[in-house]
């Protein structure tokens, strides 16, 4: 597969690795009340989607950033890719 | 030797005259011939045996549709089973054998199988071989397997070398025919880049197979300087022998070129073949077409064949089968072989059309509306039986038939991509159906346009299309365009041992049989008949079978569908995929700094991932490891001794915000890490599960080194990355691996204070007062040079780790070796490395396994209560913390002359042996110089309240039953005073 | 109809007119007792347990498409029982002896092949995994051999011992594991199960489930609704998809997985081989054909095909350990969904809906629990409670931490 690096352009997609669906940016609040409860969600609970799926993939033999790539898991079609940075801050994710 | 079967003319080159073997017999052929088109001029129609019944088989095809004429090709190490002599290219002392066959091709004793063919039919096999139930394998299933497969492999090692290559085009044009061509022409006059590439050694296509004239001329004269005109072209690059065998996703198509398969063997420092991976912006799909034959009772006789491999094998190889051939055709196409058969001088015995308006002609008799119902001739056929219109009956005799059932397009690779084809009435064939994998589009033949104008005018179009050309067309060559029609009719009634899939043996009794018992779906009948499963993936047999299947269903062909193509599009040698990532070169050799050094002093190097470590240093005289192991053990925490340890992972981590990152990474406390001090840190998974384990030096206020494990290094740095990406992104902190850029030893042993202040210059204090334990700094070495000290220690004893950059480490070695001569230094691997750490209880690799936690490795303290960390918050889950929770202990056995096994198992002492009494496992053994007994380390229920417990440790998988005493973990200085000295 | 070489016999005399469908192909009933949400390996062997073991009558198998398209129709055919944990080798184990007396069970040749497996090892801490492992088995009645590298160099001459990047150090093998014609027991069981009264309904779809209070009423299907008073789930890498027209997340995640399969060749390889330094297993059918499989591509993916990466790196694979394979050609290659789960193992439970029970997250051990995978589903499905083997694969178990993890991955389906 191809992935249009914002940055870098397109790479093969062997420059990467996976990790999965980009909900992994939410890293729930550990002072919550419902922390643990939260947690377990957040660490095993998966949309698993047939069709559009926001997902992880490390550029570990390139630049080494994290993207967010939007990829249809049924055609395989990539429509998005983003510096997961850049994602993490728009959700509100700082310190 | 003469070739009695040679016409005139042709393509071959006959001032090359080729000598081969096959099945022992010696011929001759040309240049440009196949090894199936000379052996066909040599009058040579047997080449092989079908897989079940064992049946007389010649080629059915000139392509690599072929399903019979399968050869074991070359001898030795380079032998190629299932190649076939259709696309065989012939050179000088080619020596082939047939398959599958025993004693001879002309006497194999298996074809008994084909007398009984009635209790062979399909799946037979699952409705018996059941009793007695031992019989199934130790009698049936030897026998079974004894007699399948067809070639076979030499058992020795593939001694050609294959490689791998990366291309890149705007427009992949997949066949080189007409369409294929004129594609290539105006994509390359426009000029793109453009890849055209085409799985025969010439380009042409059908061209080279009929005698159809471009613009008044012999075709194979505009092929000539179109190809001259494409090869003056920088942009376009013209591959032949290159199979497109796959279409992957985003426009990446794998494609094999066959580089030397038609020399004898490679020339020096050249590949067999290559896998080229092409990243095509857009793809022509100009593949052609394939013919399909008829049913009929007893169809597969050697000398039966397609008509339009009639025709290749005269009009492009001037070879005729037979001298008297019949055709039987249901379309005009047939008769095409007739008039090129009959131009050539070759007697055509007759024409048998299923039509009844068949054309006619007046050089050879036209049978309309005829059918052949049999023929007869074991070995080569020799009769035909035909009912003519009228009902009666004629005997033709001949010995060879061409068979035109209508043509199917080439759409393979459109359906890679899970798309599924179109049925086209007209054509009564599958065509391209409407979702093609992103970027292609299909001309000419393969898309249906089955005339040689249509393809020319198709190729065009497809290219402006791709491209987004504007502008006028060159003008259109000139050529036939005769009209395609198609009735269906795919079997004569009444046939029953009537051939589909050729090689698998399967045929339409076969296909009735499934129906009957229920397996009606496409993919039942597929996989209960094995219809298609071949090596010739069904080419030229799925659709015959399909259209049985669907009068017998009451559907129409494309309501019971097609099943999935895949790649690759024909057979690819593994060897090719695997290209020159094998035997040494399988993975890459990471050498450490020191690892010359080391090999000179007679290391033994063990594998650790990609690293090489020295495993131990043998001196003169030592014969065995443990004997080097031991002395490594003892005279490094006698005095002192030098260990690489390069290979763990060293990772950068620097800004205002490093420690409150690293603070975050590890389950302990970094937030007040004084500047100059090291911090063992213990990372967790987010899933409060122990990942891996280190150290954190702070080298100043804003830069720490972490160490990781050397297996987990990488790892490490991902979860950084992300930690540092995707949950912290304003952290002021940034991360670079830096693993292979320092050269790190580890000075371990009561002289090591010693050795090293006679490297490292005066300006550094590293008594115990100024540097003491857990202690870091940048320092000089040797004069001057930058390095950096850390003062931990694995082995328990006193001890530091030396860093300098790596392109120094191999003279950093050597000098530490010379000035610790006086205090005997030893250089040790990493098995003494091993025997320290389990003697001082320090968890490692095989400790943290994925499945243990802090508090099973006695370190649940570790994790901070007052701050967030990755997987603290996980960690408190009830599994991960109940009362007899595992917990690591050290073991030892009773009988000091006992051993202990990494893997065994630990049960109480007088209860039973088995999984439910199962109280915890061994992880690391080894056996301790310093306590002359092999000691371990593991897990154990509750272990931390089973001190002194006397237990059984059994490992039934390498014999082992011994008793054990269960004990602290830190066999030796527990205290720990020696590493604080 | 009984199968046997005398049948076959007497029907190849007569004109094969005595062969009947295997299966009956009946239309949908409006209710039954159990339905059981598709119709591959482990929802045919349940029905066949539920009404040949636990004496269930009104079952109906539903399938989308035809029976055993999925894992079933296009796996490697390996079964063993060379598992780790407490949590699984018991199940393995009881599934491998379920295998063995298959055949006479279902009185249709399965083709049971136990003719071993070796995992090759290649590194001391790889060697003291195995070895672990081969102890776990052994306590768990199964059985288990630690061979050396002699004993290794006899049985398998052909590997490559002469320049392999990661030497062979020994390797551990099952002698009771092997290979099973796959779809042989796909229609097996459907035969069998047909047999004692189930309905298997092809080319139906479940399209979503009726529930009402918290209770699973039934299901609609694209050939009506259908009631039931139980409804069990078994879809494998469909899980996602089905389990969320009941609004349910699941830990698993689809991914795909490739398999290969080379030309026919005479017999070369005589038990199974896992090579301990790279992604490769392979074994030799009956029809001669190498079939070899790696690794997961690695991506989620419902496509049910893979990319050139992972085909190349399993033949480096296979080039590693046996170089005698680069002049087989590799004829066809294809992909499935896996249905990978949080922690490598499966869930086998009730879900929090009243008559909804789901079985999936096989990852890589489908095929092989089959007959167990029915045998437990079935005991759970008739007596709502689990079977004592399947005691640990619960949907709670990532709540409360009590995963079964042999790989020691984590949470992160990829790498199980």
């Amino acid at each position: 597969m191809i992935i249009n690096h914002p940055l870098l352009g397109p790479r093969d997609s062997a420059e990467f690795v996976y990790l999965g669906d980009a909900s992994l940016i939410e890293r729930p609040d550990p002072a919550a009340e419902t922390a643990l409860v939260d947690f377990v969600d957040y660490a095993y609970m998966r949309e698993n989607p047939a069709g559009s799926l926001r997902e992880l993939w490390f550029h570990e033999a390139g630049d080494r950033s994290w993207l967010v790539v939007t990829r249809n898991t049924m055609t395989h079609e990539i429509s998005d890719v983003q510096m997961a940075c850049d994602v993490a801050r728009k959700i509100g994710r700082s310190k | 030797m003469t070739q009695v079967n040679r016409l005139k003319g042709g393509q071959i080159d006959r001032t090359q005259t080729l000598n081969f073997t096959f099945d022992g017999k010696s011929y001759q052929g040309h240049g440009g011939d196949t090894l199936a088109s000379a052996l066909l001029a040599n009058n040579v129609r047997l080449m092989g045996r079908s897989f079940k019944y064992h049946r007389p088989r010649g080629p059915l095809t000139a392509g690599s549709e072929e399903p019979n004429a399968l050869v074991e090709l070359r001898s030795g190490a380079r032998q190629e089973p299932n190649t076939r002599a259709t696309t065989a290219e012939l050179f000088e002392g080619l020596s082939a054998n047939s398959q599958n066959r025993w004693p001879s091709l002309k006497f194999d004793a298996m074809a008994i199988n084909d007398r009984f063919s009635n209790f062979l039919t399909a799946g037979f096999y699952y409705k018996t071989f059941m009793w007695p139930a031992a019989f199934w394998e130790k009698v049936y299933e030897p026998i079974i397997r004894k007699a399948a497969g067809l070639g076979s492999l030499s058992m020795q090692a593939d001694p050609d070398e294959y490689d791998k290559g990366f291309r890149h085009c705007d427009l992949l044009i997949i066949g080189a025919g007409p369409s294929g061509i004129m594609a290539a022409l105006t994509a390359g006059r426009s000029g793109a880049q453009v890849i055209l590439a085409d799985e025969d050694f010439a380009f042409g296509g059908r061209l080279n197979s009929e005698t159809f004239a471009i613009n008044d001329e012999a075709a194979d004269i505009w092929v000539q300087a179109s190809i001259v005109e494409l090869s003056a072209l920088s942009n376009v690059r013209l591959m032949t022998r290159t199979t497109v065998i796959g279409a992957f996703d985003h426009g990446i198509y794998g494609a094999v070129e066959r580089v030397s398969d038609h020399l004898i063997q490679p020339k020096s420092g050249k590949p067999r073949q290559i896998l080229w991976r092409i990243y095509a912006a857009k793809t022509i799909l100009a593949a052609g077409a394939t013919e399909r034959p008829i049913a009929f009772e007893n169809n597969d006789r050697p000398g039966i064949m397609l008509a339009s491999a009639i025709r290749s094998y005269a009009n492009r190889w001037a070879a005729t089968p037979a001298q008297r051939i019949a055709i039987f055709t249901n379309n005009d196409d047939g008769h095409r072989t007739a008039t090129d058969l009959h131009a050539a001088g070759v007697k055509i015995a007759a024409v048998i059309d299923t039509r009844a308006d068949a054309p006619r002609s007046l050089d050879y008799e036209v049978l309309q509306g005829a059918q052949v119902t049999d023929t007869k001739g074991r070995l080569g056929l020799s009769f035909a039986e035909v009912e003519l219109a009228d009902g009666s009956m004629r005997t033709i005799e001949c010995n060879a038939m061409g068979i035109s059932g209508g043509w199917n397009p080439n759409v393979h690779l459109t359906c890679h991509q899970r798309g599924r084809p179109t049925w086209d009435d007209g054509l009564a064939a599958f065509v391209p159906g409407e979702i093609l994998p992103p970027g292609m589009s299909v001309t000419g033949a393969a898309l249906g346009h089955l005339s040689t104008h249509g393809a020319l005018e198709n190729g065009v179009k497809a290219a402006k299309t791709a491209l987004g050309l504007k502008g006028r067309t060159a003008k259109l060559p000139s050529a036939e365009d005769a009209p395609v029609t198609q009735t269906p009719f795919w079997y004569v009634e009444g046939c029953s041992r009537a051939w589909l899939d050729q090689q698998n043996d399967v045929t339409v009794k076969d296909v009735k049989l499934s129906h009957q018992e229920g397996f009606r779906s496409v993919e039942h009948l597929k996989r209960y008949t094995t219809l298609g499963m071949a090596t010739d993936q069904g080419k030229t047999s799925n659709l015959g079978g399909l259209a049985i299947m669907a009068e017998l269903a009451g559907k129409s062909i494309p309501e019971v569908g097609t099943t999935i193509f895949r790649p690759p599009y024909t057979p690819t040698a593994i060897g090719v995929m695997a290209g020159r990532i094998r035997g040494m070169d399988f993975h890459p050799t990471r050498l450490t700094p020191s690892h010359y050094w080391a090999k000179e002093r007679g290391a033994v190097f063990v594998e650790v991932g990609n690293w090489l470590r020295a495993q131990w240093f043998p001196i003169e005289g030592e014969t065995h490891w443990r004997q080097s192991v031991d002395r490594e053990v003892a005279a490094t925490r006698a005095s002192v001794g030098v260990c690489d340890c390069t290979t763990l992972g060293k990772i950068d981590v620097q800004g205002t915000d490093a420690a409150a990152f690293l603070n975050k990474v590890y389950c302990n406390g970094f937030a007040k890490l004084a500047v100059g001090k090291v911090r063992y840190g213990l990372m967790l998974r987010e899933d409060g599960i122990a990942m891996d384990d280190g150290t954190a030096a702070r080298l100043d206020e804003d830069h720490f080194v972490v160490t990781t494990t050397t297996a987990n290094a990488g790892k490490v740095y991902q979860h950084m990355e992300f930690v540092r990406q995707c949950l912290y992104p304003d952290l002021d902190v940034q991360l670079i691996s830096t693993t292979e850029s320092w050269a790190q030893y580890a000075v371990a042993g009561p002289n090591s204070r010693a050795l090293l202040q006679k490297i490292i210059d005066a300006d550094y204090d590293i008594t115990n007062e100024g540097f003491p334990f857990m202690a870091c700094a940048n320092i000089t070495v040797c004069g001057g040079l930058r390095a950096r000290l850390f003062r931990i220690s694995f082995s328990g004893e006193l001890a530091f780790e030396v860093a300098v950059p790596a392109r120094y480490g191999d003279a950093l070695m050597r000098k530490l070796m010379v000035e610790g001569e006086e205090f005997n230094v030893t250089p040790y691997g990493t098995e003494a490395l091993g025997v320290m750490r389990i003697e001082k209880g320090h968890a490692a690799g095989n400790e943290l396994n994925g499945t243990t936690t802090a508090l099973n490795l006695g370190m649940g303290r570790m994790v901070s209560k007052i701050k967030d960390s990755i997987g603290s918050k996980l960690s408190e889950r009830e599994g991960l913390n109940e009362a007899e929770a595992l917990k690591m202990i050290g073991i030892k056995p009773i009988d000091g002359n006992d051993k202990v096994t990494a893997g065994g198992h630990l049960m109480n002492k007088d209860g039973p042996v088995n999984a439910t009494h199962d109280q915890g496992y061994v992880t690391s053994a080894a056996f301790s110089p310093s306590l002359n007994s092999m000691i371990g380390l593991g897990f154990l229920k509750n272990g931390d309240e089973r001190l002194g417990e006397k237990m059984r440790l059994v490992s039934p998988v390498t014999d082992l039953n011994v008793d054990v005493e269960i004990v602290s973990a830190h066999f030796i200085d527990p205290e720990g005073g020696r590493q604080r000295a | 109809m009984q199968y046997s070489g005398f049948k076959v016999i007497k029907e190849a005399l007569t004109g094969h007119k005595g062969w009947k469908p295997a299966w009956r192909d009946p239309e949908p009933q409006s209710n039954y007792d159990i339905v059981i949400i598709g119709g591959g390996g482990h929802g045919l062997a349940t029905a066949h347990y539920l009404a040949k073991i636990y004496g269930e009558k009104k079952i109906a198998v539903l399938e989308k498409g035809w029976i055993g398209g999925g894992n079933v129709g296009r796996n490697t055919t390996i079964v063993r029982s060379n598992y780790l944990l407490d949590g699984n080798e018991p199940f393995y184990e009881m599934s491998l002896k379920l295998w063995e007396g298959l055949e006479q069970d279902l009185n249709y040749n399965a083709m049971i092949s136990q003719r071993g497996i070796m995992n090759l090892i290649h590194s001391d801490a790889q060697r003291d995994a195995f070895v672990r492992r081969g102890n776990a088995m052994m306590l768990n009645g199964a059985d288990a051999e630690y061979l050396d590298l002699d004993q290794i160099k006899k049985e398998y001459p052909f590997l490559n011992f002469d320049d392999a990047r990661f030497p062979i150090k020994g390797g551990l093998a099952q002698r009771r594991g092997g290979t099973v014609r796959h779809d042989a027991v796909a229609w097996g069981y459907a035969r069998s199960a047909d047999s004692h009264g189930v309905d298997i309904i092809q080319n139906c779809e479940v399209t979503g489930f009726r529930i009402e209070n918290g209770k699973c009423l039934g299901v609609e299907t694209s050939r009506g609704y259908i009631g039931a008073s139980k409804v069990g789930c078994a879809v494998a890498g469909s899980s996602g998809r089905l389990m969320a027209k009941a609004n349910m997340r699941l830990p698993i995640e689809s991914h795909i997985l490739q398999a290969f399969v080379s030309e026919g060749l005479k017999p070369v390889l005589p038990g199974v081989i896992t090579f301990g330094a790279g992604h490769f297993y392979v074994s030799q059918s009956d029809k001669g054909g190498l079939v070899f499989g790696g690794d997961l591509d690695g991506y989620n993916s419902y496509a049910q095909r893979g990319n050139l990466p992972v085909v190349e790196d399993v033949c480096e694979g296979g080039m590693a350990i046996m170089p005698m394979i680069g002049r087989a050609r590799l004829l066809r290659m294809w992909g499935g969904i896996m249905d990978m789960s949080m922690d490598g193992s499966p869930i086998i439970d009730r879900t929090h809906i009243d008559g909804l029970y789901f079985n999936g997250g096989w990852c890589y051990g489908g095929f092989k629990a089959t007959p167990a995978s029915g045998m437990v589903f079935a005991h759970l499905l008739a007596k709502d409670e689990p079977h004592e083997t399947a005691t640990a694969y619960r949907f709670d178990r990532f709540k409360t931490g009590h995963m079964i993890d042999e790989k020691g991955m984590g949470n992160q389906p990829n790498l199980h």
